[in-house]
């Protein structure tokens, strides 16, 4: 190799090597929910299923959005939800409530209004009786954000 | 503070009956501001339980991500006559609670 050659692939090697860790991977973004799931669930594995979320698709303001949970289970002394968990994945307080049940409860279904502040995915946790984590989830397109005032 | 619960006034032993509260409530999120620019203060319902005949049935935890003026929805099963109460406190110290009766016959 020339010279020449050697300080071309230097030069553009120089200029190379900065942009290659600002470009992560396609696919590898985060997901906005794990730091706090981990810290809800203690780090226990959580599976997608067998619990839904139904909120409308379109929002008209994120003031009051209905969103209601539900978990596939008998809700018998031995198989019941013990307690939902709601998370959003842009509001300042990404932490929206928990919920506790138990056999007295008869159906794992809960029901509310919550603030969104814009468009973002819900997430619902449940934990079962014998210990398992179970998560589901809706996307909820907000036209006007409960944030306009930073809320 | 106002509020209210709705509950079938029957059922039978057995059924799994709907329970609905609304509470009159801002649930402010300490994110808004006064005209003069002071800061509103955070204050949620940041707890309520009902009780069915006093056993505990449901509890919740809030944050500022519930909607003022509180709704929520859920589900117990009806065992004997009596009544829910739901029982609640913001995060000024404010307590409130509810009650309906039920009357459970079949």
């Amino acid at each position: 190799m020339s010279a020449r050659r050697r300080f071309i692939s230097m030069v553009a090697g120089l200029f190379a090597a900065p942009l290659l860790p600002a470009r992560p991977a396609r696919g590898q973004q985060a997901d906005p929910f794990a730091p706090l799931v981990r810290e809800i669930t203690g780090g226990a594995a959580v599976r997608p299923g067998r619990v839904t979320v139904d909120t409308p698709r379109l929002a008209d303001n994120g003031h009051s959005v209905p969103l209601s949970v539900n978990v596939d289970s008998p809700m018998t002394a031995a198989d019941h939800v013990r307690s939902i968990t709601l998370l959003s994945s842009r509001n300042p307080r990404p932490l929206m409530a928990t919920f506790h049940l138990s056999p007295a409860s008869g159906r794992a279904q809960v029901a509310t209004r919550v603030r969104l502040a814009g468009s973002q995915r819900v997430l619902a946790l449940a934990q079962l009786s014998d210990g398992s984590w179970w998560s589901g989830g809706a996307e909820v397109e907000v036209t006007e954000s409960a944030c306009l005032d930073a809320t | 503070m106002l509020a209210r619960v709705q509950l079938p006034r029957t059922a039978k032993p057995g059924e799994v009956i709907e329970v609905r509260i609304t509470i009159q409530h801002s649930m402010e999120t300490g994110f808004r501001f006064e005209l003069d620019g002071r800061p509103i203060p955070k204050n949620v319902i940041n707890s309520l339980v009902a009780r069915y005949n006093g056993a505990e049935i449901f509890r919740a935890e809030m944050g500022s991500g519930i909607a003022a003026n509180p709704y929520l929805q859920f589900y117990t099963v009806a065992r004997q006559s009596g009544a829910i109460e739901i029982s609640w406190v913001d995060d000024a110290g404010n307590r409130g609670a509810e009650r309906a009766p039920i009357s459970v016959t079949g």
